[in-house]
């Protein structure tokens, strides 16, 4: 048994064993789990999707005479100004003004809050342009300048709701396309999609969240970031099979890190036709391993882990509930997946192949010091569940 | 027999020359047509294979060139862009052909093989990241 303490120790001298979630697999069939706990430190898992909970807040700092922004766009795309007086958010699936959106179905959504923050990280120039009422001590009414994220004093991405622990598999089961957030679905069931790295995934492997909680440091595309929050939507009291891998969504993260340390590589805004716009990120997560139990369940295959199929054509937007099916994800990687008896064509909104990328980088970085582990403060809650909207009287 | 993918571009003075029915019926070649456009420039593009002996293939290109005709070197109107690309693999159920493919399963890293594309454009829409694009149309 380790504790955080000997885990960090090591790494400080550059001396902790580390593997990915993929990696490990092997390791342990190899060694035994008894043997594989005692040498292995660190275990990394890693994910790179789309995640529309995402956004950034920034301090422009003050401008001469001073302005308190009541209403803001950044190229164009609106962001959230009811904070204090130059601070702003923008968020990943906000769209351009005037973007035409669905008015010419399925629209293009070629630009919007998702890339914005690309650019801000590429280190581009973008427009501001705000607004204010006036005020006896911001008496500015109206700003047009350029800036980059040099010129900001923070630009901190604060995303309420990232690294789902599982998703939903998605069909349609109409006679005509349909355009949805996990891509275009051709009619009766003529393709798929699913969103996960699946065995490389971070909360797929420590299903209990035994390790990742409040106060975990997470690779936040390439910046040194933490869990700040349970997600969004965390619910962890779902029905779990095998490993305690849960059969639906359930866990969630809250992130938050420096965007000024980001690789734009690794956050990259996204357009979906039909649907709009929104952030892909790529986020590691080291799991410290301190027992075997810990170790056993990032052993985790993709052939081990189900996910619901649901019908977006129907099922979904009514939110019937309806499971049509489930399937592992050693099909869905294999590019075709057989649903009621029908061999359908799979494909995918996540990257497996950054994902492996994102856990071979946090490796590295582990192993030369320069990454080390922090013990949560708080866990994630164990048995949550999660509301429907109330509607009505 | 043999057959030759081609990717012919217009300008003006040509796009109003029947190549076609010349290819087919002074060369003997089979013909299947892609896709054909003339632009708002009224400048045109077509893409097709031609199937027929070598030396008539020859023939007939010699003739297509001495037309006016350009054919493109590449002989793709798509093209993809591999910097842009995440590997998400959305494209790949919109690629008839498997010109953009996963080789290995393991890795699941999207490649791109330029002579089974047949320009169908298929992917373009359907790349959320913009890696896919073509010479034809605006990004």
């Amino acid at each position: 048994m380790k504790t955080y303490e000997e885990i960090n120790e090591k790494i400080v001298s550059k001396k902790a064993v580390v593997l990915t979630a993929a990696e490990i697999i092997e390791y342990v069939e190899e060694k035994g789990i008894e043997k594989a706990a005692k040498e292995v430190d660190v275990v990394t898992t890693a994910t790179f999707g789309p995640m529309c909970s995402s956004g950034c807040f920034m301090n422009f700092g003050h401008s001469q005479p001073k302005i308190r922004i009541t209403e803001a766009w950044i190229d164009d795309v609106l962001a959230y100004s009811g904070i204090a007086a130059v601070d702003l958010y923008m968020g990943a699936t906000q769209l351009r003004h005037n973007d035409p959106a669905n008015l010419d179905y399925p629209g293009e959504f070629k630009f919007g809050g998702g890339h914005v923050i690309e650019k801000l990280i590429r280190g581009e120039e973008l427009q501001l342009f705000a607004l204010s009422y006036g005020t006896d001590e911001y008496p500015l009414k109206e700003i047009r300048t350029r800036f980059t994220i040099d010129d900001l004093n923070q630009a901190t991405m604060v995303n309420p709701r990232n690294c789902y622990q599982n998703y939903n598999v998605a069909i349609n089961t109409s006679n005509k396309t349909i355009y949805t957030y996990l891509g275009k679905l051709k009619p009766n069931m003529g393709n798929l999609t699913y969103s996960s790295a699946g065995q490389l995934s971070p909360l797929l492997n420590d299903p209990l969240y035994q390790t990742i909680g409040v106060g975990t440091s997470v690779w936040l595309a390439g910046a040194k970031g933490h869990v700040y929050s349970e997600g969004t939507q965390h619910a962890s009291a779902v029905e779990r099979t095998a490993n305690d891998v849960p059969a639906e969504g359930a866990g969630t993260l809250a992130l938050t890190g420096d965007m000024k340390k980001m690789d734009a590589d690794y956050v990259r805004g996204v357009s979906f036709k039909g649907y709009g716009v929104s952030l892909a990120l790529g986020v590691g997560i080291p799991i410290p391993i301190l027992n075997e139990e810990i170790l056993l369940k990032t052993t985790i295959r993709d052939r081990d882990i189900r996910a619901q199929v649901i019908d977006y054509s129907m099922d979904y937007p009514m939110k019937t509930g309806k499971v049509l099916s489930t399937v592992n994800y050693e099909e869905l990687k294999s590019g075709t997946a057989n649903i009621l008896g029908k061999e359908v064509e799979t494909a995918s909104l996540s990257s497996y192949e950054k994902a492996i990328t994102i856990a071979e980088i946090l490796k590295s970085e582990i192993k030369d010091g320069s990454f080390t582990l922090n013990k949560p403060y708080m866990a994630l809650p164990p048995n949550q569940g999660m509301k429907s909207m109330k509607v009505g009287e | 027999m043999e057959t030759k993918k081609l990717l012919l571009t217009f300008n003006k003075k040509v796009v109003e020359k029947p190549i076609v029915y010349h290819l087919v019926k002074d060369f003997d070649l089979i013909i299947n047509l892609y896709r054909a456009s003339i632009t708002e420039e009224e400048e045109g593009f077509m893409v097709l294979d031609i199937t027929g002996s070598a030396a008539k293939i020859e023939e007939g290109i010699k003739f297509i060139v001495a037309e006016g005709v350009k054919i493109d070197d590449a002989q793709k109107a798509f093209r993809w862009d591999e910097s842009i690309c995440t590997s998400c693999g959305n494209c790949l159920t919109h690629c008839p052909v498997d010109a953009l493919h996963i080789k290995d399963r393991n890795t699941m890293k999207v490649e791109f093989d330029r002579d089974l594309c047949i320009d169908c454009m298929g992917c373009i829409p359907n790349c959320p990241f913009g890696a896919c694009g073509s010479i034809f149309q605006d990004k």
